[in-house]
């Protein structure tokens, strides 16, 4: 907690945020891609800090939030089945599918886990041979390499009863998605520094260049993100558009080669759909072909389930960035934590969440920020 | 006559063992095995004068009640359930005593008498249950307060999760008590007794094999003497709350939604353990949504604060006692909280359990 705390002190805050302030000199709108660094943004109300010239614009980046509603509704009918156990990390369980969520196939007497890790799930499938133990391996690169290891070990080990469900997604091809949907607005990325630890920052410099972007890879502590925004404009002002590493006790240009060999051992990129996005090629993993017969969607024949959104939810536009949460018709209406029309209202680091729980609602009403 | 043949001159049923070491469904059947339960695990552990009496309902004597006018009688029960049973710092023994005890202080009560009803499932090791009940004679004596009549019943095997507690208690408000008189108003300030986030933080980090360097005890106490000290010292406390299930958050939202106010808060001055702050970090739990068993809150005017909060300090219960924030009448219904960089956002009340995110 002591590394923590250096990151937190609110006399540095303010000092960075003043900086910001005195270098800006037009607005600019600049994208967290991930839904942690929302997550700690609302709940640290450092956007309140910002000069009012610096809008931040919440991206698709909270893995449970873009996991398309045919895959739940998939996660939901092996959950039902008789003889599974089946495990997920705990913010998927309140998740709307089509008809219900995982909370209520367990109410209902499914044996449904919220466990931390997928090797927890693989240990289960060791201590239950009779029962079928299937992940949820959702998430962008940062919880690939757990995943890819759990297949790896249940393969080497011959734990035939367990397999995974596999929604991957990948922070590139979204940043690249964002960049080129009708109407963006987006001048500037802080990219996501946990699924820099693992990937790097190799994949970065071309989007910079193509996009004639600045993408700084940002922490998740308050600190951190206000040195990621201040390197930002500090680019933005001088018309600069590259590749800067605001996160470097964490993140090194190669990442982590460990991990990154057994994701590519285990999976393979696909066309990957995302909740309220739609299809972006190639922004997934999948199981590769040699570990097919751990891949839950043919182990339990789920493949065809296919279904649609709620059309009053406007996840998508937020997602993309296109609208605020608190501007969609339905945020704290039809749409609370309570009754939850999309994803992005479900997870706490969804960005309908975040604002609903940080009261941005009231305050938007009220006219302020 | 050979030797093998049967012996019928002495017809020899065996005679049921007259001990277990796993609670089986006849504890619960009201026949010996029952008696024998009650006889030897839990009349030792609560020995008192009206127990002893094992009659259908508990009769106090009058002694027990003060005799002096205008007390008011405080009523107060809990269901108890906890995995796992014993954690670091206590017990489901252990709650279930304090946590009643602590429904009556809440109201300004001092605990007179409790009652106790188990449910066990069966197949229960009977040394847990020795345990339990151990601690719960424990937590008892150190309140102050008998348990006086109770009950048991066993569930099959699979339908019990190993042993439920429901206590009930009764306490007296002493004549005068001023407490709960008005409403908390705009003005009021808010104090809490010590560190929050410690008993969820120990349950949750045995449930899920976390270790830290010093395991995480869980903070499960009585507070009436706190209260006592408390209400010495500042007779116009406005309100208690024990911020138990939903931790400080479900607290500050049910006296926001109760007293039609709203209340600021500073994140930066709710004491916190570091470990505990760690914890949560680790598994995505917000300190402020984590139960507490030993903790208080306090909303107190603005006059008597300091010398309430100085009260609670100088208890053993309260060495780490915090003025919080403050009622305002703006935005009545809400809880918000002061972040240390300046910005301010609106705490909710817990909407259910809390889910750990995924990174």
């Amino acid at each position: 907690m002591k590394h923590l705390a250096e990151y937190r002190d609110g006399d540095t805050a303010r000092r960075l945020a003043a900086g910001i302030g005195k270098i800006v000199t037009r607005p600019w709108a600049i994208m967290e891609v991930c839904g942690g660094q929302t997550h700690s943004i609302i709940r640290h109300a450092l956007d309140q800090l910002l000069p009012p010239e610096v809008e931040l614009i919440h991206g698709p980046g909270c893995p449970v939030c873009v996991t398309p509603l045919e895959m739940i509704d998939r996660a939901l009918a092996i959950a039902a089945l008789p003889g599974t156990i089946f495990c997920s990390f705990g913010d998927m369980l309140r998740v709307p599918g089509s008809h219900g969520d995982l909370l209520g196939v367990k109410a209902a007497g499914g044996d449904v886990r919220v466990v931390y890790s997928p090797l927890d799930a693989l240990e289960l499938a060791r201590r239950h041979p009779d029962r079928e133990v299937v992940f949820f391996a959702i998430g962008f690169e940062t919880t690939a390499p757990a995943n890819a290891m759990a297949v790896r070990l249940a393969e080497r080990g011959g734990v035939k009863n367990f397999s995974v469900l596999v929604s991957h997604v990948l922070v590139p091809p979204a940043i690249a998605a964002v960049m080129e949907s009708p109407g963006n607005r987006v001048e500037a990325f802080l990219a996501a520094g946990h699924v820099c630890s693992v990937m790097g920052t190799l994949q970065y410099p071309p989007l910079c260049d193509r996009y004639r972007v600045p993408i700084v890879v940002t922490g998740f502590e308050p600190l951190d993100l206000l040195d990621g925004i201040r390197r930002t404009v500090v680019q933005l002002e001088a018309g600069r558009h590259e590749l800067e590493n605001a996160y470097s006790r964490v993140v090194t240009e190669e990442g982590n080669a460990v991990a990154r060999a057994v994701i590519a051992d285990v999976f393979e990129p696909c066309d990957r759909t995302w909740r309220g996005i739609g299809t972006i090629p190639a922004s997934g993993w999948r199981l590769a072909e040699r570990y097919a017969a751990f891949d839950a969607e043919h182990r339990f024949a789920v493949g065809g389930i296919v279904t649609a959104e709620s059309p009053l939810c406007r996840s998508g536009d937020v997602l993309r960035g296109a609208i605020k949460p608190s501007s969609c018709p339905a945020f704290g209406r039809e749409c609370t934590p309570r009754t939850p029309l999309g994803a992005t209202m479900v997870s706490g680091e969804g960005a309908c969440a975040a604002y609903y729980h940080a009261g941005r609602f009231a305050a938007d009403r009220e006219g302020r920020r | 006559m050979s030797d093998d043949r049967p012996d019928m001159s002495r017809p020899a049923c065996p005679s049921p063992l007259p001990h277990h070491d796993r609670i089986v469904l006849g504890h619960g059947g009201g026949g010996g095995l029952t008696r024998e339960l009650i006889e030897k695990v839990f009349l030792p552990a609560f020995t008192n004068s009206v127990l002893a009496d094992l009659g259908d309902s508990a009769v106090l004597p009058a002694a027990w009640f003060s005799s002096n006018g205008g007390e008011r009688l405080a009523f107060s029960t809990d269901a108890y359930v906890v995995q796992p049973l014993v954690f670091p710092g206590g017990s489901i023994g252990d709650l279930a005593v304090n946590g009643t005890v602590n429904d009556l202080a809440m109201r300004g009560a001092r605990p007179v008498a409790l009652s106790a009803a188990f449910i066990l499932e069966e197949g229960l090791d009977v040394g847990v249950l020795s345990r339990v009940v151990a601690d719960m004679a424990r937590a008892a004596r150190t309140a102050g307060v008998a348990i006086v009549t109770g009950d048991t019943k066993v569930v099959e095997r699979g339908r019990g999760d190993g042993l439920s507690i429901t206590t009930a208690g009764i306490g007296l408000v002493p004549a005068g008590s001023r407490l709960g008189s008005r409403p908390a108003e705009a003005g009021d300030v808010i104090l809490v007794s010590g560190t929050v986030g410690d008993h969820g933080m120990a349950v949750m980090s045995v449930r899920e094999g976390l270790a830290f360097e010093a395991p995480i005890q869980s903070d499960s106490a009585a507070l009436h003497g706190l209260v006592a000290d408390l209400l010495a010292a500042s007779p116009d406390v406005v309100l208690l709350r024990d911020p138990t299930r939903g931790g400080l958050a479900m607290t500050l939202g049910e006296i926001v939604a109760e007293n039609g106010i709203g209340i600021e808060f500073d994140e930066g001055a709710v004491p916190i353990d570091p470990v505990v702050a760690s914890a949560c970090e680790i598994l995505g739990l917000d300190p402020f949504q984590v139960a507490n068993e030993g903790k208080l809150v306090a909303v107190v005017p603005a006059a008597g604060a300091d010398a309430a909060l100085a009260a609670l300090r100088a208890h053993p219960r309260g060495g780490k006692a915090a003025r919080i924030g403050r009622v305002v009448a703006d935005h009545p219904g809400l809880v918000v909280a002061r972040t240390p960089y300046g910005g301010t956002r609106i705490v909710p009340m817990p909407l259910g359990e809390q889910l750990p995110r995924i990174c």
